[in-house]
């Protein structure tokens, strides 16, 4: 609570943002902010957001080929989620203040990125169970840190993102498990996609945090609440033992029980690789960013009819009820 | 024709009608005009996968051969499938696939408010919930065409097209046969002729308000219920059925 | 959202107007701000709304309103505007025996 004697000076806007943050208070849309927090936050918000809308592709890829009717349906209702944490997302980073046309426009001139794991392809149904699994249980781990960031609208969104992403990352976990259970062409399957995503899935949670330029600052600013290597170690921790459930090898040699620091100890990143991908030179990069210029070029006409339409309905007065 | 295997075709029908739909709708996430509209086709798309899971199980049980929806989905060829022809048209551009989706909408929405009617009580059951879907999507289908129709010269021009393009094959949706005949007798089935006015009034209300019209040209194909369709059909199938025929008898 | 930095003019999609979503949860409680659509008309917005923010049964009613017209509290005034605070309208400023029992 706030002190209820109001002096005639008061804090300045910049001491008032200060005292929010250390208060664990939330910043809210018309709150003054410095303006490297508006930019960190717009800048993180939009990744974000673009890493859901990017992110419809890769499991997208499986809609029309899913093995069976009810894992068709549930592949296009999470690919459905997918579009929708994109929409509460652009929702929230439109609060501070730019447009979604700018966002688009941003993502489509590459000078916003998404997140480089959608950058790998989807080469068979194991990979849609894969990326359930461990990419959105990379996501959740991270995004649960979110649901306390500072920013009022980010942390919303967050609540109601992990609400429904849990449901994400199960069908994913059951598609490897009766994979891993199946015949042997199946098992093959579901080791293949983990050897493939495990690395990936740790390098998206981002760089190290002695590499990270972004970490120290957006700590203090709540921002961020825990750092890529916590969130990360987490991950870790509570994948391995799944994946020895399923009975599959993680593909890293030097993981193992540490005693000691009771977590999991894994080996290097390949960071150089990891950079490649973010720099555009993943194996998908170039489609990811076509597939989505495209459908939004091809809808052009029908957004400007529409628009047009309503520009009528509103000349006869008829906008309301059209 | 006794009527289980009347009833087992009727479904099958059903069923195909919507899992191609469905199989065609879901190709299109991630590749409509704006977020919205992903979002949006993607619950039409699940609808129809919901609607012919419902159909295709009950087919199966009827049939009491130890068929499940997926083997009656994945194992069965073009000539095995009853679903109308209008269902494996092209998505095409945003105007097609609004165009495909009216005549689709406008025929479901009283056929499964007759079917909710229906003597057999799991049939009117998956009927009455199926009629809320499809009005809905009725809603939806009229709420573009309105607005392409009426929009910019283009959205005009383009909607025009795809009316034109998907008109043909309605005509496929009302075609029937003794398999019909049979189960409308007995009160199980809807008479397709009977619903054709209540489809004519919504299509020529929706292309009125949009200033479209229909073709002149006379032309229906018809066929798909007897497993003569388009060769269209036999581009789809594979893409849904590969996998599952490809690794026989397991567990997805 | 409600509240939103720049209020003279709302961001646009496409140039799509952005509306205001508020959902009822279920019968007997009141809309509450759910996000925000794009959409070119009201009709539109209400079904966005619907498909977007309704996915899994969350609502019973749904209200859309452009965002354009929504009009907010100064923040900075945040302290004339609320700050003033009356203890003696809480009913813990009362104090009451124990021997009254519940009051």
């Amino acid at each position: 609570m706030e002190q209820s004697t109001v002096t005639a000076a008061g804090p300045t806007p910049a001491e008032r943002f200060d005292q929010l943050i250390a208060a664990g208070e939330k910043i809210e849309p018309r709150d003054w902010m410095p303006e490297a927090y508006r930019r960190t936050m717009i800048r993180q918000i939009a990744q974000h957001a673009h890493s859901e809308v990017i992110g419809q592709q890769p499991e997208g890829n499986w809609i029309t080929r899913a093995p069976s009717l009810r894992r068709k349906a549930i592949l296009v209702a999470k690919v459905q989620d997918e579009a929708g944490h994109g929409l509460y997302l652009y929702s929230a980073c439109e609060t501070l203040g730019i447009s979604r046309d700018e966002l688009n426009d941003l993502l489509h001139q590459g000078r916003q990125k998404y997140s480089s794991i959608f950058n790998y392809p989807t080469l068979s149904w194991a990979d849609v169970g894969a990326i359930g699994w461990l990419v959105d249980g990379a996501a959740i781990a991270n995004q649960v840190a979110l649901t306390r960031t500072s920013y009022g609208p980010y942390a919303r969104a967050m609540v109601r993102v992990c609400k429904e992403e849990s449901f994400h990352q199960r069908q994913g976990f059951e598609i490897m498990m009766t994979l891993a259970r199946g015949s042997e062409a199946q098992r093959e399957m579901a080791q293949d996609a983990l050897n493939r995503w495990w690395w990936p899935s740790l390098a998206m949670l981002g760089p190290p945090d002695e590499q990270s330029t972004h970490t120290e600052q957006s700590m203090q600013w709540g921002i961020k609440v825990e750092t890529n290597d916590e969130i990360r170690q987490k991950f870790v921790d509570q994948t391995v033992p799944q994946a020895q459930f399923l009975g599959l090898a993680v593909p890293d040699p030097a993981l193992a029980w540490n005693e000691e620091r009771g977590h999991w100890d894994f080996g290097e990143i390949d960071w150089d690789a990891f950079w490649e991908v973010v720099r555009g030179n993943g194996p998908c990069n170039r489609e990811r960013l076509a597939h989505k210029v495209k459908a939004w070029e091809d809808g052009a006409w029908v957004r400007e009819a529409a628009l047009a339409h309503a520009a009528k309905q509103e000349g006869r007065g008829l906008a309301a009820t059209a | 024709m006794s009527t289980s295997a009347a009833l087992f075709t009727y479904l099958l029908r059903l069923g195909d009608d919507n899992l191609v739909l469905g199989q065609q709708l879901g190709a299109l996430l991630s590749r409509m005009p704006e977020l919205e509209s992903d979002i949006a086709v993607a619950n039409v798309c699940l609808d129809h996968l919901g609607q012919a899971r419902n159909f295709l199980t009950y087919a199966a049980e009827v049939e009491g051969a130890g068929r499940d929806e997926d083997q009656l989905a994945m194992l069965r060829d073009e000539r095995g499938f009853r679903n109308a022809v209008l269902m494996e048209q092209p998505n095409g551009d945003f105007a097609h696939t609004m165009a495909r989706q009216l005549f689709v909408d406008a025929y479901q929405v009283p056929l499964y408010e007759g079917l909710s009617g229906s003597v057999d009580d799991r049939l009117a059951g998956i009927a009455e919930k199926a009629a809320k879907e499809a009005r809905y999507h009725l809603r939806h289908s009229c709420t573009w065409v309105v607005r392409l129709g009426g929009g910019t010269e283009e959205s005009h021009r383009r909607m025009q097209v795809a009316i034109d393009a998907m008109w043909p094959f309605t005509s496929d949706l009302f075609a029937a046969d003794e398999v019909e005949a049979a189960l409308v007798a007995d009160g199980l089935a809807v008479d397709p002729v009977s619903i054709r006015p209540r489809f004519d009034t919504a299509v020529n209300g929706v292309l009125a308000q949009a200033g479209l019209r229909l073709p002149e040209d006379p032309y229906q194909r018809i066929g798909g219920r007897q497993g003569l369709h388009t060769e269209l059909l036999g581009h789809l199938l594979p893409e849904l059925q590969a996998l599952y025929r490809a690794n026989p008898g397991v567990e997805w | 959202m409600t509240d939103r930095a720049t209020t003279t003019s709302a961001p646009t999609v496409g140039g799509y107007p952005l509306w205001e979503v508020f959902v009822r949860a279920k019968r007997g409680l009141n809309h509450v701000h759910a996000g925000s659509v794009h959409a070119p008309d009201a009709d539109t917005a209400l079904q966005h709304a619907r498909d977007v923010y309704t996915r899994r049964a969350e609502g019973v009613s749904l209200w859309v309103v452009p965002s354009a017209a929504i009009v907010a509290s100064d923040p900075d005034g945040r302290d004339d505007w609320f700050g003033d605070s009356k203890p003696y309208r809480h009913p813990t400023f009362y104090t009451i025996p124990d021997e009254v029992g519940h009051l």
